[in-house]
């Protein structure tokens, strides 16, 4: 080559292949060495088809738009209204999706409640049960109910203000967790009956039943225990959405959390995470025609979950037909997690803020996915608490901007009517208009 | 003695009346006739009281038990105490599967045979089958002894954590990760508490004892091909 | 996903009772299936004719004089007994192939439920006391029986989609669980040749036997195969002129109750099925064993 250079013969520029790409080629490599597959939390890196290719067009002279500030924008939500004695009502329509001690720090936790309730909305337990400091400093808890079973107990069950029988998760629809050894604290341990410093193994099914007919047989048995006081969800993964929610309904849920695969987890396998499941976008249209079908939308309430991040998403899950949205991984960003300051850090673990996805190791330097003491002491709840409500706040406030532009009173009466697509898949996904035209994929007429 | 008539009555109610009890109730003995296969029977209870119940029972029977001791004069459907906390429940026939599935503490005893998956993720509870168990029993125990006086599925133990596991009949086959591990006196010791909790009449010293090889506790490459 | 029963019986005294008997179990597993029921009856009163089990949305008009159309059509006497939706045609068995050629000609829109000496098939969207009710299957009496009630869980809700689904002459099988392999099976089984007509999961594991069955196998060695080649969960009942069968996948979750004394064998996806029945305090009562082939037969 050399020789050929200096005889003045052109030669072709080194050529990257696109299906050997280096990030590829790297996990390859890594897999050569490890023998084991890659695990990272989070949700699906790659692009997918989402909220941001939707637009809402607003009212100008056929339709009218409410004044901001002035008139009234309503953002309350009441869910499970169907079956419960004691529905939870919400201020806003964003819920704080489930997220386990263990997988983060109590003091994360603590903010998570704290900026729940002066935002006057939930937050979720997650896989390893309910701690004390969790049912404290959250007014509305929303207790979880899994497969693994960790700390379990009737008396937390009737602590929860709602309990939510998670199916599924959209990062893995159809698969259990793994959370590695360094995170399984003593008091980790000890919630969830395992010795200390060993790998967790999440299991993918609910030890006790199978399939829909006998979830009917468990939701009856947990309102039972619960006196039919509080509602009961069931979260399913963005697997097959029509059938999954009518299955849901039928079984005797209140209320549908519906995860897409942009949803986050706090470990499972990179594969899991990018190659199962559907794109939030792509499940909220089955989902809410389930319930219509059922004449059940509005009676059985839908969270939407995966990839939520701002006012105008949540505007866009509502018009869709979602009840309200939750949250996970916005969050933990509004609480301090992958933040440029610690940068340092994160060239130190090999990753760079923004990509720092091993949430399952434990050395999370912003101190929020972690059970290490001195990490967790970089992090200030009441502090992270005073973030995420103004997050809350701020992505409720844009939200009623986009309701208000669009004539709306209520963020409930947002319609698919109101939006137009950017692209032919979203239009597909979302079955709204491609902007410009009043036709959609899979529409007759084109 | 209290009688409550299920379907008279209905389950709501006799679930009400049994969570009403308190730790100082002087109605201590309760009992639930026309059971007939139903599902959540005394379901939650969280008082010293005991209930026997007429007959068969339909799933989760016991479900969540504190303090409570259940006597099921039947069989018992799937998931009989399952994740029960404390107490005691005895069946005096057979159990569907998952019986004492994720159960935190209390004794379960199944006087008959217990099918598949007996004692699934359990999490302290002791459970002592008089008959056999059924395949994938103790399938990622955590903690607590189970005991059998008879025989054993398919895949007893499949990645078990710290439970123990006592069989005295023969193992049809183990599970990944579970092994046959000496019986050292402090076992014998357990196990003849629990046989006599548990009424069984059987010596300590005819069984043999299970637990974790401990090989999936952290991932090693060599040991991929159990996952 | 739904809930099943089965009963066969070995006292023949208890045969006026069959259907009486089968429909407080099936009514008892509506909460697993409130979607759609269906019944399969094996009567005792087989003679020398054979009978074919038709149903059809618009009985009235379809039913008034098929006994007679197509009695002119094979050129033989042709008997029928009207119910609700279905109808159950007597004819002579050697004209059974020839029949169901012309009903497809002169009845277009009538549907086989099932063939054979014995076997009646009804099976309606709805309640399953409800159905049963419709077809009066509680005065139906038989030597053996196999009911089901639907949730259903990907394919539609129709009267097709509801079990039993017939498999052969006398032949039908009842599910509880789900199929995750069924599309390229169905692909493999119409390419086979055998007619597979809705996109059910269930009908591809009958339709899986029929094929079996016509290639030399027993029904015991087809139910043995299926366990290699249906992947998912599921628990099945098959019934047969003189029989009927249990099997379970090897995970086995869905739920299987069986009991038996000296009168009777009885299936109940749960035991609340079963509580009914006479002597049922005394009776054997197990769950079957994963991946084991269970059958009984007069």
């Amino acid at each position: 080559m050399k020789d050929q250079q200096h005889k003045g013969i052109p030669t072709t520029t080194p050529r990257q292949s696109a299906t050997f790409s280096q990030d590829v080629n790297s996990d390859i490599r890594r897999a050569a060495a490890t023998g084991i597959y890659d695990i990272r939390g989070g949700g699906a890196k790659r692009r997918v088809p989402h909220f941001d290719d939707l637009l809402f067009m607003g009212a100008s002279i056929s339709r009218y738009p409410l004044e901001g500030y002035r008139e009234k924008c309503e953002t309350k939500v009441t869910l499970g209204t169907r079956f419960a004695k004691n529905p939870i009502e919400l201020d806003i329509p964003i819920t704080i999706a489930g997220m386990s001690f263990g997988a983060l720090s109590g003091p994360a936790k603590e903010a998570l409640g704290r900026g729940a309730n002066a935002a006057g909305t939930s937050t979720t337990t997650g896989d390893g049960g309910m701690t004390p400091e969790e049912r404290g400093h959250s007014a509305k808890l929303v207790y979880q109910y899994l497969p693994s079973r960790y700390g379990m107990n009737p008396d937390d069950l009737r602590k929860a203000d709602a309990i939510e029988i998670v199916v599924g998760q959209g990062a893995k629809p159809g698969g259990g967790g793994m959370l590695l050894g360094q995170k399984i604290s003593d008091r980790v341990a000890m919630m969830r009956n395992l010795p200390k410093g060993i790998d967790q193994r999440s299991a993918c099914r609910h030890p006790d039943w199978t399939g829909p007919d006998d979830l009917e047989i468990k939701i009856l048995e947990i309102r039972e225990i619960t006196g039919w006081k509080v509602p009961i969800y069931v979260k399913i993964a963005g697997a097959r959405p029509y059938f999954d929610t009518t299955l849901a309904v039928k079984a005797g849920a209140d209320v549908i959390v519906l995860d897409g695969m942009q949803g986050g987890t706090a470990a499972t396998q990179d594969v899991f995470i990018e190659h199962v499941g559907q794109p939030t976008l792509a499940c909220i249209r089955p989902a809410v025609q389930a319930l219509q079908d059922l004449g059940m939308h509005r009676e059985v309430q839908l969270i939407v979950s995966g990839g939520i991040r701002s006012g105008a998403d949540v505007a866009k899950a509502m018009a869709l037909g979602a009840d309200a949205v939750a949250i996970g991984t916005a969050a933990l960003i509004a609480l301090g997690d992958n933040d440029p300051k610690w940068e340092e850090e994160y060239q130190k673990l090999g990753t760079t803020h923004g990509a720092y996805d091993d949430w399952h190791e434990g050395r999370d330097p912003a101190g929020i996915t972690t059970q290490d003491p001195e990490l967790m002491a970089r992090f200030d709840p009441i502090e992270g608490g005073r973030r995420l409500k103004n997050y809350l706040k701020v992505m409720t406030l844009e939200a009623q901007t986009i309701a208000r532009a669009c004539g709306k009173n209520h963020m409930h009466n947002l319609e698919p009517e109101d939006l137009v697509a950017l692209t032919m898949e979203a239009a597909a996904m979302a079955q709204v208009p491609l902007a410009g035209t009043n036709w959609y994929p899979g529409k007759g007429g084109f | 003695m209290q009688t409550i008539d299920l379907e008279a009555q209905g389950l709501r109610s006799l679930n009400e009346t049994l969570h009403a009890q308190s730790a100082d109730t002087n109605q201590t003995a309760w009992e639930v006739v026309n059971a007939k296969g139903s599902h959540a029977i005394a379901v939650g209870l969280d008082a010293p009281i005991e209930v026997t119940v007429n007959g068969s029972t339909g799933y989760y029977c016991g479900g969540m038990n504190k303090q409570a001791t259940i006597n099921v004069k039947g069989s018992a459907g799937p998931g009989v105490g399952e994740n029960m906390m404390s107490g005691t429940i005895i069946v005096e026939g057979d159990a569907s599967q998952y019986a004492g599935a994720t159960g935190h503490g209390g004794l379960l005893v199944i006087k008959g045979n217990a099918s598949s998956r007996c004692g699934i993720s359990m999490k302290g509870i002791d459970i002592v089958v008089h008959g056999n168990i059924g395949h994938m029993s103790a399938f990622m125990a955590q903690s607590g002894n189970l005991v059998v006086l008879g025989d054993a599925g398919d895949a007893l133990g499949d990645s078990c954590y710290e439970a123990r596991l006592f069989v005295r009949g023969e193992v049809k086959s183990l599970g990944a990760d579970c092994e046959k591990k000496e019986m050292r006196p402090e076992h014998i010791e357990i196990l003849k508490d629990l046989l006599e909790r548990a009424g069984a009449d059987a010596k300590p010293e005819e069984f043999t004892r299970y637990g974790s090889a401990r090989k999936l506790y952290n991932f090693d490459v060599d040991n991929a091909s159990a996952y | 996903m739904c809930g099943i029963v089965g009963l066969f019986l070995k006292d023949k005294s208890l045969e006026p009772r069959l259907g009486e008997m089968l429909t407080d179990m099936l009514v008892t597993m509506t909460d697993r299936g409130p979607d759609s029921a269906g019944i399969a009856i094996y009567g005792n009163d087989a003679g020398t004719m054979a009978k074919l089990t038709v149903q059809s949305d618009h009985a009235d008009a379809d039913f008034a004089t098929i006994d007679a159309d197509l009695g002119h059509a094979i050129n033989a006497k042709v008997s029928s007994k009207h119910k609700d939706t279905h109808a159950v045609l007597s004819l002579p068995a050697d004209k059974l192939a020839h029949a169901r050629e012309a009903l497809r000609e002169i009845r277009p829109n009538v549907r086989i439920m099932s063939a054979g000496d014995s076997i009646e098939i009804y099976k309606e969207v709805g309640l399953p006391k409800d159905v049963a009710h419709r077809f009066h299957v509680e005065q139906m009496s038989g030597s053996h029986g196999i009911g089901h009630t639907r949730m259903a869980t990907e394919s539609a809700v129709t009267t097709m989609g509801a079990h039993p689904f017939s498999t052969g002459s006398d032949q039908c099988l009842v599910h509880n669980g789900s199929l995750s392999n069924h599309n390229s099976l169905r692909r493999k089984l119409r390419r086979e040749g055998i007619h597979i007509e809705t996109e059910n999961d269930t009908e591809v594991g009958a339709a899986y036997l029929t094929w079996k069955m016509q290639n030399g196998s027993t029904l015991g060695e087809a139910l043995e195969s299926s366990l290699e080649d249906l992947d998912g969960f599921f628990t099945f009942v098959v019934g047969t002129k003189d029989g009927f069968g249990v099997v379970r996948d090897p995970i086995a979750c869905k739920p299987a109750v069986m009991a038996e004394t000296d009168q009777y064998v009885a299936f109940g996806s749960e035991y609340r099925a079963l509580v009914n029945l006479p002597g049922i305090e005394d009776a054997r009562v197990w769950e079957p064993e994963p991946a084991t082939v269970y059958f009984w037969s007069h």
